[in-house]
């Protein structure tokens, strides 16, 4: 049967003819193409990897981020509360010293109060002395006639004064 | 001539449901056919029309127009005892009966049955310059026919194509290195290529050595499923049944047969010839089954090529002929129907046959290269 014979023409040919197109094809068609696909695919790949890092770097900022927020907030904290206890402090000390002041003031104002009763006292002291000295000028005056009288009178207001 | 039993089987059952009632099942040779029943001239013809149309020829056939053939007539080569000889195919005035004469260098010749044969001195009874013998076939000799004939022109045609494919689909890639996404012929070429690297290359050959075959397999996918489809195209510059002539898929299939046993690695030969993990008289026995495997599997590439194709188009041209066939008209939409349908059917195999042999000869040279762990 003819359908079975392979014919030597045609198998001359298809060999050469499919031989130097697989040498043509692999020099200057699927070389190119395939090492640009692997070039490509390559590069896709790199960049899916360097985006994942990409993403894990940003993770990680962020986690530093909220560590150096947590820091910041409990540094404040420290802050204030170390404001108010020397705000406490100074409010303490303040009222210390005014007590102290205060204290002063008053322990002086006494001793002012205690001379200036004493200055009083003296002046009244004096007065008192003044007015006896005017009365009994004024008794002296009306009693030196009797010299009897006078004695006892005198005597009378040295007992009285003593 | 020799037959394949195995093919005479195959084409006999092909041909049976459709043939059955119509006419005899092809033979060997048409002649005896038509002496055993002269009666279905007419119908033998379809025969005859069917099996013109997917064998080869010296030019290439386009239509009849008022009982004279249109066609594009194809170099003939011939190296004969004088050397090479060459003219053109309508020099014979399409006879294809031995009638014509051609003389060049001091030769002659005639075409009988496409072939191309020394004429005789003196015609025959039939005016034909052909010796026969009693089963009428020809005695004459035959000069070593390298012609460039139909399946020839629609090889360099195939391979034309072939390279306006790829070899702007390269410069692109070339032209734009990888950092720009395919366009145009590229990306229609890329997914494919992708997929014959990765899924026939890389996972039969394996990691290590995929890329070294490559090339191979692209070119012998693409090359297949161009040749199919244009086989499947009914006028020129397709219609010739170049994937369902046997020479050719003799080649594709020797290609693979020598690559994968020049690139058969110790382990390979191994199992071929001293089958490691069995018994001695295992071995022996195992030893020229394996060798005869060698053989057995590129050939079972070319029959399945070559048988697939040319079924494809004896059944798309008998669903036609029942037309004439069955004498009326009104049988044609069913006809018309059938032979889309098949059709259809056929840019499927056009496919499916230029990826089976791509993959089979990746799984052959996948099986070579391997490395297996010690048994």
């Amino acid at each position: 049967m003819d359908l079975v014979t392979p014919g030597f023409g045609l198998i001359f040919w298809t060999t050469i003819a499919f031989g130097i197109l697989v040498l043509l094809l692999k020099a200057f068609a699927w070389k190119p193409i395939l090492n640009t696909i692997k070039e490509r695919e390559d590069s896709i790949d790199n960049a899916l990897k360097s985006a994942e890092k990409a993403r894990e770097e940003m993770k990680s900022l962020q986690a530093d981020n909220e560590k150096i927020l947590a820091e910041a907030r409990a540094e404040r904290d420290a802050m204030m509360k170390e404001g108010r206890d020397l705000r406490d402090k100074t409010i303490e000390a303040a009222k210390e010293t005014a007590k102290i002041e205060a204290e002063k003031i008053i322990t002086s104002a006494r001793e002012q109060i205690e001379l200036q009763k004493k200055a009083a006292m003296t002046e009244l002291k004096n007065q008192v002395a003044a007015l006896s000295i005017d009365m009994a000028e004024k008794i002296l005056r009306r009693e030196l006639s009797d010299a009897k009288q006078q004695e006892a009178l005198i005597n009378e207001l040295l007992e009285d004064i003593k | 001539m020799r037959t394949t039993p195995i093919f005479s089987f195959l084409l006999t059952l092909l041909m049976t449901p459709l043939f059955a009632h119509q006419m005899p099942i092809p033979h060997d040779d048409h002649e005896e056919v038509t002496a055993q029943v002269p009666e279905i001239e007419e119908k033998e013809d379809v025969n005859d029309v069917i099996m013109h149309h997917i064998s080869d020829a010296h030019d290439w056939h386009i239509f009849d127009w008022n009982n004279h053939a249109v066609s594009v007539p194809l170099p003939v080569i011939l190296y004969t005892e004088k050397g090479l000889v060459s003219f053109m195919s309508s020099a014979f005035h399409h006879d294809d009966s031995g009638k014509e004469v051609v003389e060049k260098n001091g030769q002659r010749f005639v075409k009988y049955h496409e072939k191309i044969y020394y004429a005789s001195s003196l015609a025959n009874a039939d005016g034909s310059y052909i010796d026969f013998d009693d089963e009428h076939h020809a005695l004459n000799a035959k000069p070593l026919d390298i012609s460039i004939t139909k399946n020839v022109a629609s090889l360099f045609v195939t391979i034309f194509l072939m390279l306006i494919i790829f070899l702007p689909a390269a410069n692109f890639y070339k032209k734009n290195g990888s950092q720009k996404a395919p366009k145009g012929i590229a990306s229609f070429v890329e997914p494919l290529i992708i997929y014959i690297r990765d899924e026939v290359a890389l996972v039969n050959i394996g990691k290590k050595h995929y890329l070294r075959f490559t090339p191979y397999l692209l070119s012998l996918f693409f090359f297949v499923w161009l040749a199919n489809m244009l086989g499947l195209m009914p006028v020129i510059p397709g219609g010739a049944n170049l994937t369902g002539n046997i020479g050719f898929t003799m080649v594709l299939a020797i290609f693979t047969l020598l690559i994968t046993n020049f690139n058969g690695k110790k382990d390979y030969w191994m199992h071929i010839l001293w089958m490691p993990g069995v018994p001695v008289p295992v071995r022996l026995l195992l030893a020229p089954i394996e060798i005869v495997g060698i053989l057995t599997k590129p050939f079972a590439l070319m029959v399945r090529l070559f048988a697939n194709m040319t079924a494809g188009h004896i059944v798309i041209l008998s669903l036609i002929s029942l037309i004439f066939v069955l004498e009326t008209i009104w049988v044609s939409p069913a006809a018309v129907l059938l032979t889309v349908f098949i059709f259809v059917i056929k840019v499927l195999v056009a496919f499916l046959q230029a990826y089976i042999f791509a993959l089979l000869t990746a799984l052959f040279i996948g099986q070579a290269v391997e490395e297996h762990a010690h048994h």
